[in-house]
C-alpha cells in the first residue's frame, strides 16, 4: 500500500478553498440517514460531535470519564494561537504557518499546517460567539500575550485556564445537541476495538465501565479524537486515564502509525518527589519570561544543597551557573522547550542537579522581584506561585522554584491524509491523536488551536466528502464481524482476570515508564534503544504471565481498565523505540546522540530523513513495516535552528 | 527534608448502588509528607491488591485540580481541610502523624453512589443540557472583536466560568442544593452580550431541571462558596435569583 496524502493541487494559500469547493456534499435531507461515531470529548471530539450534529448527522459520542467536560484538554493553561494580527505587529496566516513549520523542525506537511493557520481565526470568532470569556483590554477588545517560538503577540487566553474555557465552550455546544437528540452520549464507556466491514471502518466495540457490558456500535464512519499517549512514560502531565488504546487498536486493524517517537518534553514541571508519585504537574512556560534558570557550578555545592546543608539563597553569585544564558546568549532562558529540557538533563547528569533527588534545577525570581517589585511578579504569576506552594510547601517569592522536564504531548499519532482520514477508509483521527500538524516539536499554544481546527472546521467538511460515497444502509451491529470482535475483547479481558499473578498493574506501568524515560526520553542512542526494545519485550511477556487483576468484568473495575491500557502501552512503547531507532537524525523533540554538532546541539539530516515515518502493523510476531511519506517544501526554506 | 507518617483511614465501602454501605478501617504507613492525598490512596490500593482485597474505588483524572473528577468528603469537608484546592492537589503534610482520616463520597440524593466513593453526577450534565449554552452553530463569520465586552464584565464572567463542576457545593450544603453550580453558568452567560437573547429562557430551564434532579433548596448559608475549590462567589446565587425572578415575571 502506498501513502497518498491527497494534498490538493494549486498554490498553498488556495488549496483549502479549492478543496472545499471540490469536495462532495451530502444533501441536507440525507444527512439524517448517516450515523457517525466520535470517540473522545476533548476539544477535537466535542467540537466534531457538536458540528456533525448541527449539520444533521446522527452522532454517538463516547468518553471514559463521567462527563464530557472532564477531557484532558481542560488542563491546558497558556492559550491558543491565531493569526488575527490584532496587535498590528506584522502577524499573518503565512507567518503563523511559517513559525509552526519551523517550530516543528520541518517534519510536518506544508498544506496541513497552512490550513491550520488559515482556520485559526475562525476558531477565535467561534469561541467568542459561544461565550468563552477570553481576556479583554479596558476598551473591550480581546487581549493577546506572546509565547515561545514566536516574535508576535498572537496568543488568546482566559487567565491560566484557556483549555478549560475552550473545552467548556465545546461542551456547551455538545450539550445543546444532546438536548436536541442529535448526539447520544456514552459517558464512562471505553472503546476497546474498531470494527471493519469490507475494509471500511463501520463501528466500534465498547465496555461500559460501570456494568462491564461489552457492546457493539455500528455507524457509517468513525472518528477517533482520543488524545495523546504520553502515559506510556507512566509519569507525565497527562491525566491518569489518558491512554493510547483507541489509536493502538486502530493501528492493529490496519491504520498506519506516524512518527510514534516524536514526543514533547516540557521543561518547566514540578520535579518528582519520590517513588510514591503518580503524575507530574506543569508550571506554565510563561514563567521563563522572568525566572532565571541555574544550578551550582560545582558538584560539591550541589551535594550540600541536596542534603539541605546549604540553602539556595545563600549560594553566592559567583558559584551559580546560569547555564541557558551562558550557552545561548541571544535567547537565554527563552530557548524552545526541547533545548531547555535537554540542557536541564545535561547539568543533572553532570551531578549538578538539586533537590532531594538531584533531578531538578532552579528557576529563580530573585532578580525579577528586585527589578520589578514583588507586586508586579505577583500580578503576573500569583496563581502559579500559589499552586507551586500548595504542592511543594515552598514559597517561590523567597526561595527559587525547582523544576524538571516531563513528558507533556505526543506529536506522533495515527497517520492521516489531508482529509484527516487514516489508511482505513471511514476511520478519521482528529486532534492530538493524529500526527498531522506539529512535526517533530509543537509550539506553545498550538495544541488547542489544532484540536479545535480539526473538530470545528476541517473534519465536518471532509467527512461529508467521504459519506457522500457511502450507501445509506445501516450495518446491523449483530453482524459476524462485530460478534467476532466482541469475542476477542472478552477473551482478552478473561485472560487478564485469570492470570492472578503477583505483580500489580502499576508495578508494570512504572517499569515500562522507567525504560521509556531512560532510553527513549530526552536523549536517545542506538545502544540504549536496542536495550529498551529487548527490555520492553521481556516486560510484556512477564506482564501476560504475572499481572494481578482482581474482581470481575461485570462491575466497576478500575484495575481492569488500567490493565487493558497498560497492555497496549507495552506494545506501543516498542513501536516508539523502533521509530526512534530508525531515525538516525536529531529533530525537534527527538535527540539522537549520534547526530549532534560539535557544540552538542541537535543536527537534522534533511537529505535522509525529510519524511514522515508511517508504520504498518504486520502481526504480533513480525516487525512493523515502514512506509515513507516524503515531505516536500515549496514555500519555506529549510534551515538549521539556532538559538545561540 | 520530607518526613514519613502513619494514618488510620475510615473509608466508606459500598459495593454498588443497591447495597448498604459501611465504614471500614485501614492503616497506611510510611507516607511521605510530599505525597498527595490520592497518591496515599494509590498506595493503600496497591497493598490491598497484593493482599487480594478489593481496592477502594474513587474518581480522579487530571490530578491538577481542573477536571473536577475527584470528589472525596474528608473529615466532614468536601475536598478536605485545605482551602481552595481539590483533593488531588492536597498533600499529606496537611494531616498530622498518627491521625485518623474519615473519607466519604459526596452525599446527595441527586448524586447516587455507584461504588465506594464514586458517585453519579450526570445531573449536572443534564442541567447544562437544559440551557447552559449559547445557541450558535459552527461557522460564525462575525469577527471576534466586533463584540466589545468591558474588562470588568469579562473578568466577572471568567470568575463564574472557573467552576469545574465537581459538586463540592452540593456536598457541602445541608440541603444538597446545586444553586452555586447553576448560578455560575447562568451568571457567566448573563454577563456577556452573546448570552442576552436566551437569558430568560436559560434561567428558567436550568432551574427547572435542577429541581427535577432532586437537588434541595437554597437557604443562603454560604457553605457552598466557602468549600468551593475554585472560590466561586456567593453573589452569583444572588444574580441567579434576580435572573430567575425577572424571567418569571416578564
Amino acid at each position: 500500500m502506498s501513502l497518498d496524502a491527497k494534498i490538493p493541487e494549486g498554490p498553498l494559500a488556495e488549496k483549502w478553498t479549492r478543496h472545499k469547493f471540490n469536495m462532495k456534499l451530502v444533501n441536507p435531507a440525507n444527512k439524517r440517514k448517516y450515523d457517525i461515531i466520535v470517540v473522545g470529548t476533548g476539544l477535537a471530539g466535542a467540537a466534531a460531535a457538536a458540528s456533525f450534529a448541527e449539520l444533521g448527522y446522527n452522532v454517538k459520542n463516547f468518553c471514559y470519564q463521567d462527563s464530557p467536560r472532564r477531557a484532558h484538554s481542560i488542563a491546558a493553561q497558556g492559550g491558543i494561537n491565531a493569526a488575527k494580527n490584532y496587535k498590528n505587529d506584522g502577524d499573518s496566516v503565512f507567518r503563523l504557518f511559517y513559525d509552526t513549520i519551523k517550530g516543528g523542525d520541518y517534519r510536518s506537511r506544508e498544506a496541513n499546517v497552512y490550513r491550520l493557520a488559515e482556520v485559526s481565526n475562525n476558531i477565535i470568532d467561534q469561541c467568542v460567539a459561544q461565550g468563552v470569556p477570553f481576556a479583554r483590554e479596558y476598551g473591550g477588545l480581546l487581549d493577546n500575550r506572546s509565547f515561545g517560538g514566536a516574535q508576535v503577540s498572537r496568543t488568546f487566553y482566559a487567565r491560566g485556564q484557556t483549555g478549560q474555557q475552550l473545552l467548556l465552550g465545546a461542551y456547551s455546544a455538545l450539550s445543546r445537541q444532546i438536548a436536541a437528540g442529535k448526539v447520544k452520549l456514552y459517558p464512562r464507556t471505553e472503546m476497546l476495538d474498531v470494527v471493519l466491514i469490507d475494509g471500511k471502518a463501520r463501528g466500534i466495540i465498547t465496555r461500559d465501565l460501570i456494568t462491564g457490558k461489552i457492546e457493539s456500535h455500528s455507524a457509517h464512519a468513525v472518528v477517533l479524537a482520543t488524545g495523546g499517549y504520553g502515559n506510556v512514560f507512566f509519569l507525565s502531565t497527562n491525566a491518569m486515564g489518558s491512554n493510547g488504546s483507541a489509536v493502538w487498536r486502530a493501528y492493529k486493524k490496519g491504520a498506519f502509525f506516524a512518527n510514534p517517537s516524536f514526543t514533547q518534553i516540557h521543561p518547566t514541571c514540578i520535579p518528582v518527589h519520590g517513588d510514591q508519585q503518580s503524575k507530574l504537574t506543569l508550571m506554565s512556560e510563561s514563567l521563563r519570561n522572568d525566572g532565571r534558570v541555574w544550578v551550582p557550578k560545582t558538584v560539591e555545592t550541589a551535594e550540600k544543597l541536596r542534603k539541605g546543608e546549604l540553602k539556595p539563597v545563600d549560594v553566592p553569585e559567583e558559584d551559580r551557573d546560569y547555564y541557558l544564558e551562558r550557552i545561548y546568549p541571544s535567547f537565554g532562558n527563552l530557548v524552545p522547550r526541547d533545548v531547555a529540557s535537554r540542557n536541564a538533563k545535561n547539568v543533572c547528569d553532570e551531578g549538578r542537579g538539586v533537590g532531594e533527588t538531584g533531578l531538578a534545577v532552579y528557576l529563580d525570581f530573585r532578580d525579577a522581584i528586585e527589578r520589578d517589585g514583588r507586586d508586579v511578579i505577583e500580578a503576573k504569576y500569583g496563581n502559579l506561585f500559589q499552586m507551586y506552594e500548595k504542592i511543594t510547601a515552598e514559597n517561590p517569592y523567597e526561595t527559587p522554584m525547582m523544576i524538571y522536564p516531563a513528558i507533556h504531548y505526543t506529536m506522533g499519532g495515527l497517520w492521516v491524509d489531508y482529509n484527516l482520514q487514516t489508511t482505513i477508509p471511514g476511520l478519521f483521527a482528529a486532534g492530538e491523536c493524529n500526527f498531522s500538524d506539529h512535526g517533530a516539536n509543537r509550539l506553545g499554544a498550538s495544541a488547542l488551536m489544532q484540536g479545535l481546527a480539526d473538530g470545528y472546521f476541517i473534519i465536518p467538511y471532509t467527512i461529508s466528502n467521504y459519506l457522500a460515497g457511502v450507501p445509506f444502509e445501516k450495518v446491523p451491529a449483530d453482524r459476524p464481524e462485530f460478534k467476532e470482535a466482541e469475542e476477542r475483547v472478552k477473551e482478552r479481558i478473561g485472560k487478564l482476570l485469570s492470570l492472578k499473578g503477583k505483580h500489580t498493574v502499576d508495578e508494570f506501568h512504572k517499569r515500562l515508564g522507567k525504560i521509556m524515560w531512560d532510553k527513549c526520553g530526552m536523549s536517545r542512542n542506538e545502544k540504549g534503544l536496542t536495550e529498551a526494545k529487548k527490555e520492553i519485550q521481556e516486560l510484556r511477556e512477564q506482564f501476560w504471565k504475572e499481572v494481578k487483576v482482581l474482581g470481575a468484568n461485570e462491575e466497576l473495575n478500575q484495575t481492569l481498565e488500567k490493565a487493558l491500557r497498560v497492555a497496549d502501552f507495552m506494545e506501543l512503547g516498542e513501536l516508539m523505540v523502533d521509530d526512534a531507532l530508525h531515525r538516525r537524525e536529531s529533530c525537534g523533540g527527538h535527540f539522537r546522540e549520534e547526530s549532534q554538532t560539535e557544540e552538542g546541539e541537535a543536527k537534522r539530516d534533511d537529505e535522509n530523513f525529510a519524511y514522515v515515518a508511517a508504520w504498518e502493523y504486520q502481526g504480533d510476531d513480525k516487525p512493523a513495516k515502514l512506509h515513507k511519506e516524503e515531505l516536500i517544501f515549496e514555500n519555506v526554506k529549510l534551515t538549521q535552528r539556532s538559538y545561540k | 527534608m520530607e518526613k514519613e507518617r502513619n494514618y488510620t483511614l475510615k473509608i466508606w465501602r459500598q459495593p454498588n448502588a443497591q447495597s448498604k454501605g459501611e465504614f471500614k478501617t485501614y492503616e497506611v504507613k510510611n507516607i511521605s509528607t510530599g505525597t498527595s492525598f490520592l497518591e496515599m490512596l494509590d498506595i493503600l490500593n496497591e497493598e490491598l491488591t497484593l493482599k487480594g482485597e478489593d481496592p477502594v474505588y474513587f474518581d480522579h483524572d487530571c490530578r491538577e485540580g481542573i477536571c473536577g473528577m475527584c470528589s472525596l468528603f474528608i473529615n466532614g469537608r468536601p475536598h478536605g481541610p485545605d482551602e481552595e484546592v481539590t483533593v488531588c492537589q492536597m498533600h499529606m503534610r496537611m494531616f498530622e502523624d498518627g491521625s485518623t482520616i474519615t473519607i466519604e463520597p459526596w452525599r446527595a440524593r441527586a448524586f447516587p453512589v455507584i461504588k465506594d466513593l464514586v458517585v453519579d453526577r450526570s445531573a449536572f450534565d443534564r442541567i447544562i443540557q437544559a440551557g447552559g449554552f449559547i445557541s450558535v452553530n459552527t461557522g460564525v463569520t462575525t469577527d471576534a472583536n466586533a463584540i466589545l465586552i468591558s474588562k470588568e464584565n469579562a473578568d466577572l464572567a471568567m470568575d463564574a466560568a472557573a467552576c469545574i463542576g465537581c459538586g463540592a457545593c452540593v456536598a457541602a450544603c445541608k440541603n444538597a442544593s446545586a444553586m452555586l453550580f447553576v448560578s455560575a453558568k447562568v451568571s457567566q452567560l448573563a454577563l456577556l452580550p452573546q448570552g442576552q437573547s436566551e437569558r430568560k429562557r436559560r434561567a428558567l430551564a436550568m432551574v427547572e431541571q435542577m429541581d427535577k434532579e432532586g437537588f434541595g433548596a437554597c437557604t443562603n448559608t454560604g457553605a457552598c462558596s466557602a468549600e468551593c475549590p475554585k472560590g466561586i462567589d456567593l453573589s452569583n446565587i444572588a444574580r441567579l435569583n434576580r435572573e430567575y425572578f425577572t424571567a418569571s415575571v416578564s
